[in-house]
């Protein structure tokens, strides 16, 4: 049976099995089984164990596999409930009916289980409350009851994340912004675009591109990841090494604080020493220390002409040496450059539809993106070749191909966008995001490799323009031996050689109590003070991001 | 028959242009000429003109048509299977054409010619009386086109240019297999009721179709060779080709945009709906 038939059963019988409906196709994937955080603290989830035949076959384990048994696990969690955090009853319920009428106030079982899964299908909450405002006012009064009552809640958005910090862990309400998507204003001469927290960013793409301007970040999730959300995680994405950081290119926001205060810090000036800039505060805080319900951004112009190239290199070492080169050669130009292993090519070429390798020969160890963007095509093009063509003289680099169109372009990217969705096809797969010096960025990989053997196909992509390193470990199954392996030997190993542990992805769930392998003790002491400051009743997105173990 | 009626032909256009033609109809010399358009990037969203005299082509994104990237893939695999020595790419359009036959070059094609006529678009008879005074000029073995381009979807060059050369035409080509010894081309055609197969004699003109085959990307190495490729540039009046345009494009207007459909409440609404303003009940 094909492929993606096969996944399609194997999901709707999962579905099946967990009551809950069939998600729609984008959401479809074949890893079903909620992870245990660690050996010894067993998440309240029910574990279900799902393995495919293509799986076993791709990590040449020569079982067939047919659908495990599912076991529930207790329903206590090892992340203990907050006694102090009340319980919702009917007039908390009735209260918000009427500030946000009655639609808006979901109770449906539903739409609730899609609102309590992230989308890896790793964490699950049991939250029996979704509410949808349309307006920050409306934000602040719940956020006013809720912690007047001292009622928990979950800020949702496209609720994409990685580290299951947008699902609630116990019955946290969920405050989801999809609603406030109107674009408020954008200044035509700066580029200055002022909109809701909840506006999906490729919405936000396609409405600049007609008016000539992009947005400064672009990830794979843009089709459903909203842009308070992105601001929370302090997302990077793909142009990060040609545009920055939002810390840069975010002018101003509107948070609402746990208290329903709502700060306007809404400038649309790109200078304004007056004070603390405390918008940084909320970049990148993953939700617990405000709600973002507008934001003010720097749009970047559209530049008319792309030119990508896809390379192949030998080792690593040619790799690094290849990005100071770019970096120098192309200059100002430059806008992404994204590498991946060879075991991510074949991992992308085995599971993903319509994907073809570029490069005729057979796999090569590295591949490399390189992207410009600019104004004169033919210029940036003759740039971009007489680089390339140098570094083939040099040795750099083995063999390459540069797009012609943009269906070519579109092509290449689709290779380096869907290793992340082929990795999620292959049945378990353990994410890490981490930051590394250049010269030892390589190295978890193939020390990864070498302690899992045969056990776990190890990939490593990401992009090398900003030190930023994805690591995919995949089974065909979540295992608690596999996993007692990989933790805490990888943040051991990124700590020892000074990396960070999450380089974009955030803390979240999955890293709530990994902060000190990156962080010192005096530092996290701080940031713990200016949360109890802000949140006295921590009531926003509890048990995530800073230890529970400073809170007791 | 035929081959005389070839050679009778051979020796009129002799004496009309006054040039000796070597013949590069056998086998081991066989040259393949491709027609290649610059076109708006398939993936680009169109937009008309405020005044609806086109479509905007300024600031856009421009690239090889793609059925023309599937003509030259074929041409390029033909060379690469020993059928042909040499193959010849061909534009015709403005000064920035050279950029597409660059292409063609960087994906393996030996030579190119860019034929500059002007800012102002050349419809499809124009184009192909040009090509017809290459093709006596280069006498290739094979002429091969895309079947439409992009932008106007006209679908006729490559039927004209067979017509003005006296040459047999195999048009939606999704299979080609060509036979050295006896020059002879079978081709398998996409028609509406299946598949055609047509044996042509050589020189014949082919035009392709998607399924052909899927176009080479340009590699690095063939890029770095493409630099010391020669681009011929010569214009219509060398080729003793007179662009008259026998049409005029009135207006360009986008097509009606749709309306939004209706979510209905009830079966019963569905049905008033159908029988009174859909009127198909």
């Amino acid at each position: 049976m094909g492929r993606r038939r096969a996944s399609q059963l194997l999901a709707g019988y999962r579905q099946f099995l967990l009551g809950r409906p069939t998600p729609s196709s984008h959401e479809q994937s074949i890893s079903g089984s909620y992870w245990k955080l660690n050996t010894w603290r067993p998440c309240c989830m029910f574990r279900v164990s799902v393995g495919t035949p293509q799986a076993s076959n791709y990590l040449n384990l020569g079982k067939t596999y047919a659908i495990k048994q599912r076991s529930f696990g207790s329903a206590a969690t090892d992340i203990p409930r907050n006694p102090a955090f009340s319980n919702l009853n009917a007039d908390d319920i009735s209260y918000f009916r009427t500030i946000l009428g009655e639609r808006n106030v979901v109770e449906d079982e539903d739409r609730l289980s899609a609102a309590n899964v992230d989308w890896m299908r790793k964490y699950q909450g049991s939250s029996k409350l979704l509410l949808l405002p349309k307006s920050s006012q409306e934000v602040s009064k719940i956020l006013h009851h809720c912690n007047s009552r001292k009622l928990a809640v979950v800020p949702q958005g496209g609720n994409t994340g990685l580290v299951g910090g947008s699902v609630p862990v116990h019955d946290e309400v969920i405050i989801n912004l999809a609603l406030m998507d109107k674009i408020v204003s954008l200044d035509k001469i700066n580029g200055i675009l002022v909109c809701e927290g909840g506006c999906i960013l490729e919405n936000l793409s396609s409405f600049l591109e007609n008016e000539g301007f992009i947005m400064p970040l672009d990830l794979g999730a843009k089709g459903s990841c909203q842009i308070g959300g992105n601001i929370s995680t302090n997302a990077g994405g793909l142009r990060f090494v040609r545009y920055g950081s939002l810390h840069g290119t975010i002018l101003g926001l509107e948070v609402v604080l746990a208290n329903g205060t709502i700060l306007d810090m809404l400038g649309t000036l790109r200078k304004d020493n007056t004070g603390y800039d405390l918008k940084h505060l909320f970049i990148g805080s993953e939700g617990s220390l405000g709600i973002v319900t507008k934001v003010s951004i720097l749009t970047p112009p559209k530049l008319m002409s792309m030119n990508l190239a896809f390379l192949a290199c030998k080792d690593f070492t040619s790799c690094q040496k290849l990005l100071l080169e770019a970096k120098r050669a192309l200059g100002g130009v430059l806008s992404a450059f994204e590498f991946m292993d060879s075991h991510s090519m074949d991992l992308v070429l085995s599971h993903l539809d319509g994907v073809r390798s570029p490069l005729p020969s057979s796999l090569y160890n590295f591949y490399i993106l390189v992207e410009t963007t600019g104004s004169d095509e033919t210029y940036d093009k003759t740039k971009l070749e007489a680089f390339l063509l140098r570094s083939m003289e040099e040795g750099l680099i083995l063999d390459g191909v540069v797009a012609q169109d943009i269906n070519q372009s579109s092509s290449f990217w689709r290779i380096r966008e869907g290793i992340s969705e082929a990795s999620v096809k292959v049945g378990a797969v353990y994410k890490y995001d981490l930051s590394l010096p250049i010269d030892q960025f390589y190295g978890i990989v193939e020390e990864m490799r070498n302690r899992l053997g045969e056990a776990a196909k190890v990939v490593g992509y990401g992009h090398l323009g900003d030190g930023n390193l994805h690591l995919n470990i995949m089974t065909t199954r979540y295992d608690s031996d596999i996993l007692a392996q990989i933790e805490p030997y990888v943040y051991e190993w990124t700590s020892k050689h000074k990396g960070s542990i999450s380089a974009e992805h955030g803390l979240g769930l999955m890293k709530a109590n990994k902060i000190h392998y990156s962080k010192s003790p005096e530092t996290v002491q701080l940031m713990v003070d200016i949360k109890k400051m802000l949140d006295p009743n921590l009531i926003l997105n509890p048990y995530k991001v800073l230890p529970q173990s400073c809170f007791n | 028959m035929q081959k005389r009626g070839r050679e009778e032909e051979r020796e009129r256009s002799e004496a009309k242009t006054g040039h000796r033609l070597v013949g590069a109809r056998s086998g081991s010399e066989m040259k393949v000429m491709v027609a290649v358009k610059r076109v708006v990037d398939y993936a680009v969203k169109i937009r008309v003109k405020p005044d609806k005299s086109g479509v905007e082509t300024s600031n856009v994104k421009m690239s090889m048509n793609p059925f023309c990237e599937i003509a030259l893939e074929e041409a390029l695999r033909i060379r690469e299977a020993g059928t042909a020595a040499e193959v010849v790419a061909v534009s015709v359009g403005p000064a920035q054409c050279v950029d597409t036959l660059r292409t063609a070059l960087a994906m393996g094609a030996d030579r190119a010619i860019h034929v500059d006529a002007g800012a102002a678009p050349v419809l499809p008879l124009s184009v192909a009386k040009i090509l017809k005074a290459l093709v006596q000029v280069e006498q290739p073995g094979l002429l091969i086109l895309g079947k439409q381009a992009i932008d106007d979807d006209c679908n006729q060059t490559g039927q004209m240019i067979a017509g003005l050369l006296r040459w047999p035409q195999g048009t939606f080509a999704s299979k080609v297999v060509l036979d050295k010894e006896k020059q002879v081309a079978t081709v398998e055609r996409e028609v509406d009721g299946g598949i055609e197969t047509l044996s042509l004699d050589l020189p014949a003109v082919i035009t392709t179709d998607l399924r052909l085959n899927q176009p080479r990307y340009a590699t690095l190495p063939n890029i770095m060779k493409a630099k010391s490729k020669v681009i011929k540039k010569v214009t219509p009046a060398e080729l003793n080709v007179e662009l008259k345009p026998d049409l005029e494009v009135v207006q360009v207007a986008e097509p009606p945009k749709r309306k939004a459909g209706v979510i209905v409440s009830s079966v019963d609404e569905l049905i008033h709906k159908l029988k009174n303003e859909a009127r198909i009940l």
